[in-house]
């Protein structure tokens, strides 16, 4: 028996206004699994998970999720969305706590005030992020890499059966890139099904189960981590992919030092 | 004060400030949030028309401000959301189309009646009549009311509304509502401090506030403490030095944000010079960073390398040498296996 469908797009084609961005995409994924979503600047990555959220346009192709048709879905609070940080406004000031209480909303009301158990959700969600000691510190004060974990902790506020980020490592410090990928660890270790946009694979390593690789609005690659750095390794010389500095890499090293990443690190294996 | 409210109309125009400065910084933070600091002052000129088009016609002219602010507002929030390039000057047109309309008929109309255009552009709150109060009591109450059940959705929405999109909250639908708050919160405070300075007494309050406010929570309500402290001090004020109300509330609020300004710059300074950073380290401390936590009064330290490391903004504190320090050592061990 396999696990359940949470997103299903056949030949799907999305975009904005009358420009279409990627097309003919076929993807399955399916609860438990961890995808990376790969692809050089203006690929289209963005644009397809903003479809799946119904952020951007789909202009052909069938969109399901979790079984329903993308035009009939209304269940939002089973994907958590996890956006990039400059989506945040910063002109009046916040704390993470009332952050994070956002993600509570879609489950109640308009007109009901929040419940004891949507606060024990919302410290929980920022917990899980490792932030509980700031709870109350202004968003605004904090780097990069943690205003990242205080989306994720809004995200999962809403309870989601599905994380859907955008680029969640970039631009964030090493220390703060670590902090994250354990959290995602976490996560993953707890069966959360994520879609991760991503440059820099070498810090999800560990979690993610799947790759797919987008390439000027198609997909180019998809499979297991393994069969991708196979792939890479087919593809080394001459191709789009390569990358000078990975000729022959060492297993391990190729993930790290995928060649979308602009300064590959060296991983202690 | 209490011969001041033995006057009757002094205590309409003490309660007409009351209400208008209570109201307006709780709809203003959410136009601060949503970078749209200048939209009171527009629609603010769209009511002059209004007001305009009521003394010509007969009609109480606070009914039709309402209505053209109201348009103006629904008006503004499409063209926003329309997301076109022209829409910044689609705005212009509107609002210097309304303030020139309301000039041009309020002049026709001066022949017939006293009306007094200064009093609507800079506020003559002294004039308010009974009725007025009464109506802007009921509408103050829709502003407050709604403002207060919906604020953590405003908040949603203007704090990030990819999000909200995506967390299916109807964002269009929002944005339409605090649109109309706010034109009815310009209509409310259109007698006390002027249609031309509006917008003041919605973003001053809230700019001081930011200043020194910790939370989104505390922001708003040190913002309406300011507002209300504003406006019933500057009709005090107005009404012993005999100057117009609604200058006198702007200068007031200034003069509170001036103060504020100075006194947050003098403060940060002194804080700065007493806390200790931590020297930098590439590593965040954390629950399961490796690094043993102790409570230190209301916080966490991280003990590391004998130091203890609290966590404020950005950054680590240097909390001091700790006495058990050399039994942390394990500890750090743990955390640099990792």
């Amino acid at each position: 028996m396999t696990s359940p469908t949470l997103v299903r797009l056949r030949s799907a084609s999305f975009g904005y206004a009358d420009r279409t961005v990627v097309s003919g995409v076929d993807l399955t994924v399916r609860a438990g699994e961890v995808v990376a979503l790969l692809g050089p600047n203006g690929s289209g990555k963005s644009t397809l998970v903003r479809g799946i959220l119904g952020l951007s346009t789909r202009q052909g192709g069938d969109v399901e999720l979790f079984d329903t048709p993308l035009d009939e879905f209304d269940q939002y609070t089973r994907l958590g969305y996890v956006p990039q940080r400059h989506s945040l406004s910063a002109s009046v000031r916040a704390t993470v706590t009332e952050i994070v209480e956002v993600g509570r909303l879609p489950h109640r009301p308009w007109w009901k005030p929040q419940s004891r158990q949507d606060q024990a959700i919302v410290r929980e969600a920022i917990a899980d992020v490792g932030l509980a000691d700031r709870a109350h510190e202004e968003v605004a004060a904090l780097s990069g890499g943690q205003q990242r974990r205080v989306l994720i902790a809004r995200a999962l506020a809403g309870r989601p059966d599905m994380l859907v980020m955008d680029e969640p490592t970039a631009g964030v410090d090493h220390a703060n890139q670590e902090a994250l990928a354990l959290v995602l660890q976490r996560l993953a270790d707890r069966g959360t099904s994520m879609l991760v946009v991503t440059h820099e694979l070498e810090a999800l390593e560990r979690v993610v189960t799947r790759i797919v690789c987008l390439d000027a609005g198609h997909i180019d690659f998809d499979g297991t981590p393994t069969a991708y750095s196979d792939h890479l390794r087919r593809h080394a010389v001459g191709s789009d992919h390569h990358h000078p500095d990975d000729d022959s890499p060492r297993r391990g090293h190729v993930i790290g030092a995928a060649p979308l990443d602009p300064t590959p690190r060296e991983v202690t294996p | 004060m209490s011969d001041l409210l033995a006057l009757d109309f002094m205590r309409q125009a003490l309660l007409a400030a009351l209400l208008a400065g209570f109201a307006a910084p709780l709809v203003g933070v959410f136009l601060v949030q949503r970078r749209m600091s200048l939209i009171g002052d527009g629609m603010g000129h769209v009511a002059l028309a209004g007001v305009a088009v009521g003394v010509l016609t007969g009609q109480e002219p606070v009914l039709t401000a309402l209505i053209a602010a109201v348009l103006a507002a629904v008006a503004i929030e499409l063209i926003r959301a329309s997301g076109r390039t022209t829409g910044d000057t689609a705005l212009a047109v509107m609002f210097y189309g309304g303030i020139a309309l309301g000039v041009v008929l309020i002049s026709r109309s001066s022949s017939r009646t006293p009306a007094n255009l200064t009093g609507y552009l800079f506020g003559a709150i002294l004039t308010t009549s009974r009725t007025d109060i009464i109506v802007f009591g009921v509408l103050a109450a829709v502003v407050l009311t709604a403002t207060l059940v919906l604020r953590q959705r405003f908040f949603a929405v203007a704090n990030d509304e990819e999000y909200a999109r995506a967390a299916g909250i109807p964002v269009l639908r929002y944005n339409l509502v605090l649109a109309v708050l706010t034109a009815v919160t310009v209509v409310v405070s259109m007698r006390v401090v002027g249609l031309l300075l509006i917008s003041a007494l919605m973003i001053l309050p809230n700019a001081t506030s930011q200043l020194f406010a910790r939370s989104f929570r505390s922001g708003l309500w040190w913002a309406v403490l300011i507002g209300v402290l504003s406006s019933v001090g500057g009709v005090l004020v107005s009404y012993a030095a005999e100057t117009p109300s609604g200058g006198t509330i702007v200068l007031l609020a200034v003069g509170a944000f001036v103060t504020a300004s100075v006194a947050t710059a003098v403060v940060a300074r002194l804080r700065r010079a007493a806390h200790d950073r931590a020297e930098r380290h590439d590593h965040e401390h954390g629950p399961d960073c490796g690094h043993r936590a102790v409570e230190h009064d209301d916080h966490v330290d991280y003990l590391h390398d004998g130091h203890r490391h609290a966590a404020h903004e950005g950054h680590y504190d240097e909390h001091g040498h700790d006495e058990h320090g050399h039994d942390d050592e394990q500890h750090r061990a743990g955390a640099e296996t990792r």
